[in-house]
């Protein structure tokens, strides 16, 4: 049993909370006593059926408001799979949390109202899962029964969205046809859709082939953290603790600390407090190396023979997340998994507005919610990989000086 | 099977070691919360696989209610006593008398809320910047919610529409004086996750999770054990039934299973075949309102 990670995305009204709803339902689930709250929920609201969407909303002001406002994690699991949901908002507004989901994430699933077809907030989520890279894209037509389970309609937003794809660079997509409202597709396939020769959504889930995900050719190591017992009987021991986020590494390969670019060779792994001949993307491990050299919290440890790049000068696409706007000569702190460093705004190229999709060049601010394209000049020089080659070691975050708050997601180019 | 594959626990088991690492690497002064139940005993087993053969860079901290099972008690201190670890123990009946505070009433008057003030005043008493718990965001929708590392302003506060975004795993753990980061390495695991792992790596358990004979009433549907914690009226009627805890409270709002489980086994099968979710079947707590659990974590609660 392996971990599948998805996102939903789609317009307010086109059934994301209801979809999930369903899955979890009809995955059995959803308790008794959970399933109860919302019976009685959606008599205080006055609805008929239960309102599945009930399930996902979790603050106060979400069920007020009928609305969600922030990524939602939800789990279930069949016996092929455990699946963790990131449950992300479709409103205009909360681009930012969609990027929260997205990073994180397998698959996504874009929901298209059937009635409706490719409307301008399907275009902005496949942005965002482009500009994610995404690995695995479903695109689920949603609310058949509301055009009466017309494959023509189907065929027709099938080419649409073809066309939206090629366009980003979007590939990997599967399309297929449900009303999660009646189920449909869901679980079981549909007889109402015979004309679909594809599985079922849930079948899609389990069988999609995930294990290139993690690349396993490119040996990144951060190190989180030195483990030095300082006791009489590990005097000598010096291990540096960390998790490889891709590739291989064995005894004996020769490696490269960086940013400073010292060259040692691995003595031993450890992995839980056993001697191991070789670890893999994704273990928590310790390393041992065989020279005696400084190594500490922020450097990357790689496979000598497969440098990164090493800059204080990254171009970098950012989608930003704070009220207050990214401007040229700003100074922030840049992270990319363990590592922190000073950085400056040197320059913006451009801003893209995700609601009109107008690329503005010439301007001297990015706000919420934009993505753009910059550069940042950092105070010492940082080990990283193109996020478009390697997501594990090129996404990064900018922090606030002030507010320490994160304000922005970088994609490194 | 490829060769290079991790089942779902050890990328969960990878995940948590990653982010207790994360801690140790950003914060001077980090906590581990303890309360003895299976989730925390989960996190200390995480943790040994983080730091070992090196100490935990964080001691234990107990809230003690004085309401607690004593079998799990005594199994915090031989834990404590079997690692090696510094355990620091706080009292809620300490922080009703100095604070004057009045104990809550009621037929199972639980002092649950008032452990909220003796956590936010062990961290004032030892400037804990990071306090790392074993909540999960299956049990509850408003913990769905939550960001592994969660920022606390100085006055303990939880603002769930201004939570920082968490990309990729990398974890902004920067904060301002005063305040502290609550942070959840076990965030994405499940009820049955947790016992999966507990069976994979054999973890010892307080014996009330598994089934015994107890003197329990029966209360609007729940079994509540007899204790001189709650109040006991002429009309309740005290029955021994072969019961077993799924979560591990105070005895005051915890109510115990019917269950022939008496090992790990038989506890997973049950738990495949439970409709009800874990916090409605237990906790006494959670009842009271829909937000229930919002609410209390908005004050600083876990």
């Amino acid at each position: 049993m392996d971990i599948l990670r998805f996102i939903t995305a789609g317009s307010v009204d086109d059934g994301k909370s209801t979809l999930i709803g369903r899955l979890l339902y009809d995955s059995k689930s959803i308790m008794v006593d959970q399933l109860m709250a919302i019976q009685q929920q959606t008599k205080h609201k006055a609805l008929g059926a239960i309102d599945l969407a009930l399930l996902t909303d979790g603050l106060r002001a979400e069920r007020e408001q009928g609305i969600t406002i922030d990524v939602a994690y939800k789990y279930f699991s069949t016996p092929v799979r455990k699946f963790i949901i990131a449950d992300a908002p479709g409103h205009v507004q909360y681009t930012r949390n969609m990027v929260t989901g997205a990073s994180n994430a397998n698959l996504i699933i874009i929901l298209i109202d059937a009635r409706n077809g490719v409307v301008e907030q399907t275009k902005r989520h496949s942005i965002i899962a482009a500009l994610l890279k995404i690995p695995h894209v479903i695109i689920a037509i949603n609310k058949m029964d509301m055009v009466n389970y017309s494959e023509d309609t189907f065929n027709n937003i099938v080419i649409d969205y073809a066309a939206v794809a090629e366009s980003l660079g979007l590939n990997n997509i599967t399309y297929i046809p449900i009303s999660a409202l009646n189920g449909d597709n869901i679980v079981e396939k549909s007889e109402l859709l015979s004309w679909y020769d594809g599985p079922s959504l849930l079948s899609l889930l389990e069988n999609i082939s995930i294990h290139q995900d993690v690349d396993l050719n490119i040996t990144r190591f951060p190190v989180q953290y030195v483990i030095r017992p300082q006791s009489p009987k590990w005097h000598d021991y010096r291990g540096y603790a960390g998790k490889l986020i891709s590739g291989v590494i064995r005894q004996g390969d020769a490696v490269t600390v960086l940013p400073e670019g010292l060259t040692t060779t691995i003595d031993y792994i450890e992995l839980n407090g056993k001697k191991v001949n070789e670890a893999f993307a994704p273990q928590s491990i310790v390393l041992h190396l065989n020279d005696d050299i400084d190594v500490g919290r922020g450097n990357l440890i790689v496979l000598s023979h497969q440098l990164p790049t090493v800059s204080k000068e990254i171009t970098t696409l950012i989608c930003w997340m704070d009220a207050k706007p990214l401007q040229k000569g700003n100074r922030y702190w840049l992270q990319i998994n363990s590592t922190m460093v000073k950085c400056m705004v040197s320059e913006i190229q451009y801003a893209l507005d995700v609601n009109t999709l107008e690329q503005k060049n010439n301007v001297s601010n990015i706000g919420l919610n934009e993505i753009g394209k910059i550069v940042l000049k950092t105070a010492s020089p940082l080990a990283f990989d193109s996020y478009n080659t390697l997501r594990a070691n090129g996404g990064a975050i900018l922090i606030d000086e002030a507010s320490n708050v994160t304000v922005g997601a970088c994609m490194l180019q | 099977m490829e060769k290079y594959y991790l089942d779902h626990l050890d990328q969960l088991e990878s995940e948590a070691i990653h982010i207790f690492r994360e801690v140790a690497g950003q914060f001077e002064k980090p906590v581990l919360l303890f309360s003895g139940g299976k989730d925390s005993i989960t996190l200390v087993h995480l943790a040994l696989r983080a730091f070992r053969p090196g100490n935990f860079p964080f001691p234990l901290l107990h809230i003690d209610t004085g309401h607690n099972f004593p079998e799990v008690l005594q199994f915090r201190d031989a834990l404590v006593h079997e690692i090696g670890e510094q355990l620091i123990v706080r009292k809620v009946e300490d922080t009703i008398r100095s604070k004057n505070l009045s104990e809550p009433k009621g037929k199972f008057a639980s002092r649950n809320a008032l452990q909220t003030f003796t956590l936010l005043d062990a961290i004032e008493e030892f400037k804990f910047d990071a306090c790392i718990g074993g909540a999960r965001r299956d049990e509850e929708k408003a913990r769905a919610k939550e960001r592994i590392f969660s920022v606390r302003d100085e006055f303990g506060q939880w603002d769930p529409k201004l939570q920082r975004p968490e990309l990729w795993n990398i974890y902004n753990g920067k904060i301002h004086k005063g305040e502290n980061v609550r942070v959840f390495p076990i965030s994405n695991w499940t009820e049955l996750d947790i016992w999966n792992y507990i069976k994979r790596h054999q973890i010892a358990l307080p014996s009330i999770y598994f089934a015994h004979q107890r003197k329990v009433i029966e209360y609007e549907g729940q079994l509540v054990a007899i204790s001189p914690f709650i109040q006991i009226a002429e009309d309740d009627c005290i029955t021994t039934k072969q019961v077993r805890y799924r979560t591990v409270g105070d005895m005051s709002c915890t109510a115990a299973i019917e269950s022939t489980a008496t090992n790990i086994d038989d506890i997973i099968v049950e738990i495949i075949a439970t409709k009800t979710s874990e916090r409605g079947e237990t906790r006494i707590d959670d009842k009271i309102s829909e937000a229930a659990m919002e609410d209390r974590k908005k004050n600083g609660y876990f």
